[in-house]
């Protein structure tokens, strides 16, 4: 029996993107318990609906998160789309989807980076945001920013991709492709890799469904979820599995993650080749009156967005719960008993958000 | 074997090939065509009418309508390009090139050019001709009718007619006066 | 074409909140979110569970008096700490034992209720 003392990490921490702050307590070198507290970059967003109408809310809803800010926007615009009844051209639900996908690749790539910093691996750290660079500079050219995209409205997208512009970005991705096959094979063979994560912060699928997991942290304990299946977008045309796995360590969320980049890939793929001719957007009339609650898979994992209209341009109420939001008690379950150093670690196989957690 | 030296390949590669990255104040940095930079006014075209300012998420932008200025706040504006879609004219454009730092917050205003302006005046005030001729020609409708109406219900008792009956001469010398300005 | 497009509405009273709660979670749904909202002059608060396999979404809605007590979930669903404290903080709902109760202090606002309307209890002086 060890002497028990509390260690506080962050909110400043090397690994921390953002601010979070656990109070852990700790007995001989390992976890018996940690507390977290959160709410240091909370900005507001959602007390702004009686400032704004809900078509600029678009904009502040993507500004919800500086890595998924697509699906944000995306997923507030279905949701208002669904309250107003609009049917939105099929052409701008394959646009969507292919964003979508290109915004979940730029997410796991810089994750992939922030892992291999985290258990010291500064070349593979590069790696990966070298290959990301390829795919912001796909998203740059395509919708005119690099992580804000800003091309949904209700009702459609704003800008188009030809058919030029595609198969380019097909070539590009094959390439691509390649070269994660190659880190791949870094992060998964690799017996230093290995002992980092292997064992490490394991989540049954059990305790993982209790504690109401979400995204990849879900599906690496085995729960077979993805908001995709529910064909929201055009993913109802497309043919795909979720991916998962049953060991539920930080091995098994690094080995998701990756095997969600092909994925995505291939997604992609079946989608530009798909994707029809037509419109890019319908004309909306009026203001949504009812409410709704939708779910997209974002990469961290199931966000739902609540919007209440009451038939004026205002909005009621929007509530977005983010997926960092759901994994947070997670972490703190797979923080217990682990070993100090590994804190870092876990930390981040959650892919925390903080700034969209808090909004 | 596979266990180890996974990632060699990958570092001699990049050691002998050139960087991906770009020596960049000396390099220039080069946007794709779409890149949502900055805000962009063709001002003589604007008609003023305040659909950015009011669909603005940030607010940034203010418009007057007297003196023909349009104000931008750049370092408010988050580059939505949410004003360029609603314009009218379609005089807002949303172009390459970010803002730069600077060490205070400074507007931007754009001024109409002179002769913009007088055409906007003279035609204003062409407008304004046109429509108090319009209320006063109604007015002038408004009286005869209402005189017309009386005759016919109180026209023994009152004298009220022959009040009323000036009224239509009074806008045709007036109307023709205003347009000469 | 879309699976389960519309979500499912349960209302219920505040005396059944915790055994339909419980009612739930044994049925092996996932507590998916909580959130509070204000709307013709009450809270109204949503319980969303989710089904993994099926993708139902079911939202037990309860109204409740800006004054009432409301009991806390956390005791048969421990997830629902950091929604209920939210509730708490930015609505002002008053959640009885909450398992971690952060004390109006999870997202360290100074204001208090800020989501909520300021003339919510009568017309501002």
């Amino acid at each position: 029996m060890g002497k028990v003392s509390v260690i506080p990490f962050g909110p400043q921490h090397p690994v921390l993107p953002e601010p979070i702050h656990l109070d852990l307590v700790i007995e001989d070198e390992k976890v018996i318990e940690a507390i977290p507290s959160i709410g240091f970059v909370h900005r507001g967003l959602e007390s702004l609906i009686v400032k704004k109408d809900f078509n600029e809310m678009v904009y502040v809803a993507e500004r919800t998160c500086g890595i998924c800010s697509f699906g944000h926007g995306m997923g507030y615009v279905e949701a208002i789309e669904h309250i107003m009844g609009v049917e939105i051209p099929d052409r701008a639900r394959y646009l969507r989807t292919i964003w979508m996908e290109l915004s979940r690749m730029h997410s796991h790539l810089l994750w992939l980076g922030l892992l291999a910093d985290a258990f010291g691996y500064e070349s593979l750290f590069y790696q990966c945001w070298r290959i990301r660079e390829q795919i912001l500079d796909m998203i740059e050219e395509s919708t005119g920013g690099r992580v804000i995209f800003s091309v949904n409205k209700v009702g459609g997208v704003m800008k188009d991709m030809d058919s030029a512009m595609l198969s380019r970005f097909l070539d590009v991705l094959t390439d691509v492709e390649g070269q994660i096959r190659t880190i791949r094979k870094v992060f998964l063979q690799d017996r230093s890799v290995q002992m980092r994560l292997r064992g490490v912060g394991v989540l049954t699928r059990q305790m993982a469904h209790d504690l109401g997991c979400a995204g990849p942290f879900g599906r690496a304990s085995g729960i077979a979820t993805d908001m995709r299946i529910r064909g929201y977008g055009a993913y109802g045309d497309l043919d795909f599995e979720p991916i998962i796995s049953t060991e539920g360590d930080s091995y098994a969320r690094c080995q998701c993650r990756i095997d969600e980049l092909f994925q995505s890939i291939d997604l992609i793929r079946q989608a530009v080749g798909k994707i029809p001719a037509g419109d890019l957007s319908v004309p909306v009339k009026g203001n949504p009156d009812g409410e709704f609650f939708m779910r997209i898979e974002q990469p961290r994992g199931e966000a739902v967005y609540y919007v209440k209209g009451s038939g004026k341009p205002n909005l009621n109420r929007l509530r977005i719960r983010t997926p960092t939001f759901a994994n947070l008690p997670g972490l703190c379950e797979t923080l217990k008993g682990a070993d100090y150093a590994d804190v870092p670690i876990l930390v981040l196989t959650i892919d925390p958000c903080i700034s969209c957690t808090e909004r | 074997m596979s266990a180890f030296l996974n990632f060699t390949g990958t570092l001699l590669k990049n050691l002998v090939t050139k960087p991906v990255t770009k020596n960049y104040p000396e390099e220039p940095a080069v946007y794709p065509e779409r890149t949502r930079g900055h805000i962009e006014i063709d001002i003589d075209q604007c008609i003023s009418c305040g659909l950015c300012v009011r669909s603005c998420p940030p607010r940034c932008i203010v418009v007057d309508k007297g003196a023909g200025t349009w104000t931008i706040n750049r370092f408010d504006c988050i580059a939505c390009g949410y004003c360029a879609s609603k314009c009218p004219k379609k005089c807002l454009k949303i172009v390459p090139g970010y803002q730069t730092p600077a060490r205070k917050k400074e507007a931007d205003t754009y001024r109409k050019s002179p002769e913009v302006m007088e055409e906007e005046r003279r035609k204003a005030a062409e407008m304004a001709a046109k429509k108090a001729a319009a209320l006063k020609a109604a007015q002038a409708k408004k009286a005869a009718a209402a005189a017309a109406a009386t005759p016919a219900a109180a026209a023994p008792v009152a004298p009220a007619a022959p009040a009323a009956k000036p009224a239509p001469a009074e806008p045709a010398p007036a109307a023709p006066a205003a347009e000469k300005e | 074409m879309v699976k389960c497009p519309e979500n499912e509405l349960i209302e219920i009273t505040k005396g059944e909140l915790l055994s339909k709660c419980m009612e739930m979670k044994k049925s092996g749904l996932r507590f998916s979110q909580g959130c509070a909202a204000f709307w013709d002059g009450r809270y109204e608060l949503s319980y969303s569970f989710a089904d993994d396999e099926t993708y139902e979404y079911k939202t037990l809605r309860l109204k409740a008096e800006l004054d009432e007590e409301i009991p806390s979930i956390t005791e048969i669903i421990p997830t629902a700490v950091f929604y209920e404290n939210e509730m708490a903080e930015m609505y002002g709902v008053k959640i009885r034992m909450i398992s971690l109760d952060f004390r109006n202090k999870l997202y360290r606002i100074e204001e208090e209720a800020p989501l909520l309307p300021k003339d919510a209890r009568g017309p501002l002086k």
